[in-house]
C-alpha cells in the first residue's frame, strides 16, 4: 500500500464532515460561546455581587458593580458568633480524612477484586456494585442510631470512619477497572522474586495506580466538602459546623440584610472546588469518563 | 479492558490415595488454590469493605426494615406498631403524597432534558475546533459545583422577586414574578438548576462518542446519509449503553436531591410542599420531629421505588440498548 501523507491526501468524507469551515465555524464558536455565557453567568452573577454594597445587587444587575465593597468579605468572614475561619478548619479536617480513608481502604480492596480469585467473588463483586445504586438516605436512620449508640454525634467520626470502610463503591469500581489495565506479568515477576501480595500491592500496583489515587483524591475532596446532608444530621453545634452548615447560618441569620457578605462567603465556600477544578480539569474529565465507558 | 485469565483448570492426577500421597496432594491441592486464591489475602485486602459492607448497609438495611414497623423516637426503645407507618403513608399523610408529587415530576422533567441536553452538547463538542477543551470546561465546571450550598444559595437569589432572571426576562418586555416563592413555578426552579447541570452526562457522552467506528460514518457520509439519519441509524444505535448507563444514574441522583430543595425553601420544603422533595421529606420526618420509625418506612419505600425503576430500566434496555458482541 502506497503511503499517502496527510497533507497529500484529499480529504475524507468524514473530516469534511467534523471539520467545518469559514462561516460555519463561526456559527459553531458563536452557539458555544453562547451556551458557555449561560451556564457561567450565575457564578459570574455571585462574584461580582460578592464586591457590591447590598443597595446595589438587586437594583444594579450588571456584572461590573458601580461602587466596590470589599468589606463584605471581612464581614462575612467574621460572620454571626464563629468566624468562617473555624468553618474551613473543620471542613479540612473532614474532608483530609475522608480522603485519607477512601485511598486506603478502596485501593486495598479493589486491589483484591482485580487480581484475586476467590470464593463468592462475583458475588461480592455484585454486592459491591449494588452499594453504588444504593440511596444514601436508605441507611441514613440506622446509621445515624449506631453513631447515635456510639456517642459519636457532633463528631467527625461519623463522616470520616466510615470512608476507612470503602463505603463509597464508586471509587473500588474506578480502581478496579485501573489495576486491570497494569499488566499482570508485573506481579508475577514480584512474586517471582518472593514478594507477597501486601509487598507486589505496596511496592508495584500502587505507585502504578497513582493516576486513578489522584482521581479519588480530587473527587473525594469535593464530594465530602460539599457534602451537607451528612454534615447536616451530624454535626450539631456551631463550633462544630463546616462550610456549608456555616453557609446556611449565615442565610438564616442575615435574611435580607446582608446579601452582599452572604455572596463574599459564598465565593469563598466555591473556591477550594474551583482551584481543584483549574488544576485538574483534565484528570477530573477523564476519571468520570473512563466511569460511564464500562457501562 | 479485558482481565488476562492466568488461571488454568487443575487436573489431579489420578493416584490410588495412600496416607502420604493423600497428605501430598493435599499440600499441592492447597499451594496451587493459595497461588490462584491467595489463600486468606484476598480476605484480608477486603476487610475494611467487608465490615463497612455488613455494618454500614447491610445491618443498617435490616435494623430500618425493623425499625419501620415501629414507633421509635431515638431517646426511647422502638415500639412495634405494625404495618401502622405504612398505612399511614398511603392514607393518611397529605404531606407524603406533596413529597411523592413533587419528586416524580422533578424527575420526570430534569432528566430527560438533562440528558438531552447533555448528548445534544457533546455532539457540538465532537469535532476539531479551536478551544474545545475550554467549551468543556465552561459547561462541566457547574456539574462539579452542583451540590454545593453556596450554588443553591445563587440560584434561590437569581430566581427571586427582583434577581437575575426576572432582569433577563426584562429585556424581552416580559414582567416576572418571584419564582422561588410561587408554588407553581419553585419546583422548576430545581428543575433548571439540575439541568444546568448537564456537565457530568456530557463528559461521558463525549467519552463514548469518541470511540464510534469512524468508517461506518464515513460510508454513511459516502451513500449521501442526512446529518438527522446518521444521528438516529448510526449515533444513536451505537451510543444506546452509554445513554443507559447515563439514564440509570441520573434517575438514581434526581430522587436522592437535597441540598437544593432544603437550601432553596430554607427547609420546608414551601411554598405549599411544592419544593418537598422526597428526601427532604425524609430528612424532616427523622431528624426534625424525630419520627425515626416512620422516616424508616419512608426510606425502604425510597429503597424500593429507586430499585425498582432500575429494575425497570435494566429489564427495558434488553429492547433498545445495543452491545457489540
Amino acid at each position: 500500500m502506497s503511503a499517502i501523507t496527510p497533507a497529500q491526501s484529499p480529504k475524507s468524507p468524514l473530516q469534511k464532515l467534523r471539520s467545518a469551515t469559514g462561516s460555519r465555524r463561526i456559527y459553531m464558536h458563536t452557539l458555544l460561546i453562547g451556551v458557555a455565557v449561560v451556564m457561567l453567568y450565575p457564578l459570574l452573577w455571585m462574584l461580582s455581587s460578592s464586591f457590591k454594597p447590598d443597595t446595589e445587587i438587586f437594583t444594579h444587575p450588571g456584572l461590573i458593580p458601580n461602587a466596590l465593597r470589599p468589606e463584605n468579605y471581612s464581614e462575612g468572614w467574621s460572620g454571626s458568633g464563629n468566624s468562617f475561619s473555624l468553618y474551613i478548619t473543620n471542613s479540612l479536617i473532614v474532608t483530609i480524612g475522608a480522603v485519607i480513608g477512601n485511598v486506603i481502604s478502596c485501593s486495598l480492596a479493589a486491589y483484591a477484586f482485580a487480581r484475586f480469585e476467590f470464593r463468592g467473588k462475583k458475588i461480592w463483586f455484585g454486592l459491591m456494585l449494588g452499594t453504588l445504586m444504593l440511596p444514601t438516605q436508605a441507611v441514613l436512620i440506622p446509621q445515624y442510631t449506631i453513631f447515635y449508640n456510639l456517642t459519636w454525634i457532633n463528631t467527625y467520626l461519623p463522616l470520616i470512619v466510615p470512608k476507612f470502610l470503602a463505603t463509597d463503591a464508586f471509587f473500588i469500581f474506578l480502581m478496579v477497572q485501573f489495576i486491570r489495565s497494569i499488566p499482570r506479568e508485573l506481579d508475577q515477576a514480584a512474586m517471582m522474586d518472593g514478594a507477597n501480595p501486601l509487598q507486589i500491592y505496596w511496592k508495584i500496583i500502587l505507585p502504578l495506580m497513582k493516576p486513578a489515587l489522584i482521581t479519588t483524591t480530587i473527587f473525594t475532596f469535593i464530594w465530602t466538602y460539599d457534602d451537607f446532608l451528612h454534615q447536616l444530621v451530624y454535626l450539631q453545634q456551631n463550633d462544630k459546623f463546616t462550610v456549608p452548615l456555616g453557609l446556611t447560618l449565615f442565610m438564616d441569620q442575615t435574611s435580607g440584610s446582608s446579601y452582599g457578605a452572604m455572596f463574599a462567603m459564598s465565593t469563598l465556600a466555591l473556591l477550594p472546588t474551583l482551584i481543584c477544578f483549574l488544576v485538574f480539569q483534565k484528570r477530573l474529565v477523564e476519571g468520570l469518563a473512563t466511569s460511564g465507558m464500562k457501562g | 479492558m479485558t482481565t488476562a485469565k492466568t488461571d488454568e483448570v487443575v487436573k489431579e492426577p489420578p493416584v490410588p490415595a495412600t496416607p502420604s500421597d493423600q497428605r501430598e496432594r493435599d499440600r499441592m491441592r492447597r499451594r496451587l488454590a493459595r497461588r490462584r486464591g491467595g489463600g486468606w489475602w484476598p480476605y484480608a485486602f477486603l476487610a475494611p469493605w467487608f465490615i463497612g459492607l455488613f455494618g454500614l448497609t447491610i445491618y443498617p438495611m435490616l435494623d430500618s426494615l425493623y425499625l419501620s414497623f415501629t414507633d421509635f423516637d431515638l431517646l426511647t426503645p422502638p415500639q412495634w406498631t405494625g404495618t401502622e407507618n405504612y398505612e399511614r403513608m398511603f392514607t393518611q399523610d397529605p404531606v407524603f403524597w406533596d413529597s411523592v408529587h413533587a419528586t416524580l415530576v422533578y424527575v420526570v422533567v430534569s432528566v430527560p432534558l438533562k440528558l438531552a441536553l447533555a448528548l445534544g452538547v457533546a455532539m457540538l463538542l465532537n469535532r476539531d475546533l479551536k478551544g474545545i477543551g475550554l467549551y468543556r470546561a465552561a459547561f462541566y465546571l457547574p456539574s462539579l459545583l452542583g451540590g454545593a450550598v453556596a450554588i443553591a444559595i445563587v440560584w434561590r437569589q437569581v430566581f427571586g422577586g427582583d434577581g437575575l432572571f426576572n432582569d433577563f426576562l426584562a429585556w424581552f418586555g416580559i414582567k416576572g414574578q418571584d419564582w422561588i416563592s410561587s408554588p407553581d413555578t419553585a419546583l422548576y426552579t430545581l428543575v433548571l438548576l439540575a439541568v444546568w447541570q448537564f456537565g457530568t452526562p456530557m463528559v461521558i457522552f463525549l467519552a463514548g462518542l469518541k470511540q464510534l467506528p469512524k468508517d461506518v460514518y464515513e460510508a454513511a457520509a459516502i451513500d449521501g446519509a442526512s446529518p438527522v439519519t446518521r444521528f438516529f441509524k448510526i449515533t444513536l444505535p451505537l451510543l444506546t449503553p452509554i445513554v443507559f448507563f447515563n439514564v440509570v444514574l441520573q434517575i438514581i441522583d434526581a430522587f436522592k436531591t437535597f441540598t437544593p430543595a432544603f437550601v432553596i425553601s430554607n427547609g420546608s420544603g414551601g411554598p405549599l410542599n411544592s419544593t418537598m422533595l422526597y428526601s427532604l421529606y425524609l430528612y424532616k420526618k427523622g431528624f426534625t420531629d424525630l419520627q425515626m420509625g416512620y422516616a424508616s418506612a419512608l426510606a425502604w419505600v425510597l429503597f424500593l421505588v429507586i430499585a425498582g425503576f432500575t429494575a425497570v430500566n435494566f429489564i427495558a434496555s434488553r429492547y433498545w440498548v445495543h452491545y457489540d458482541d
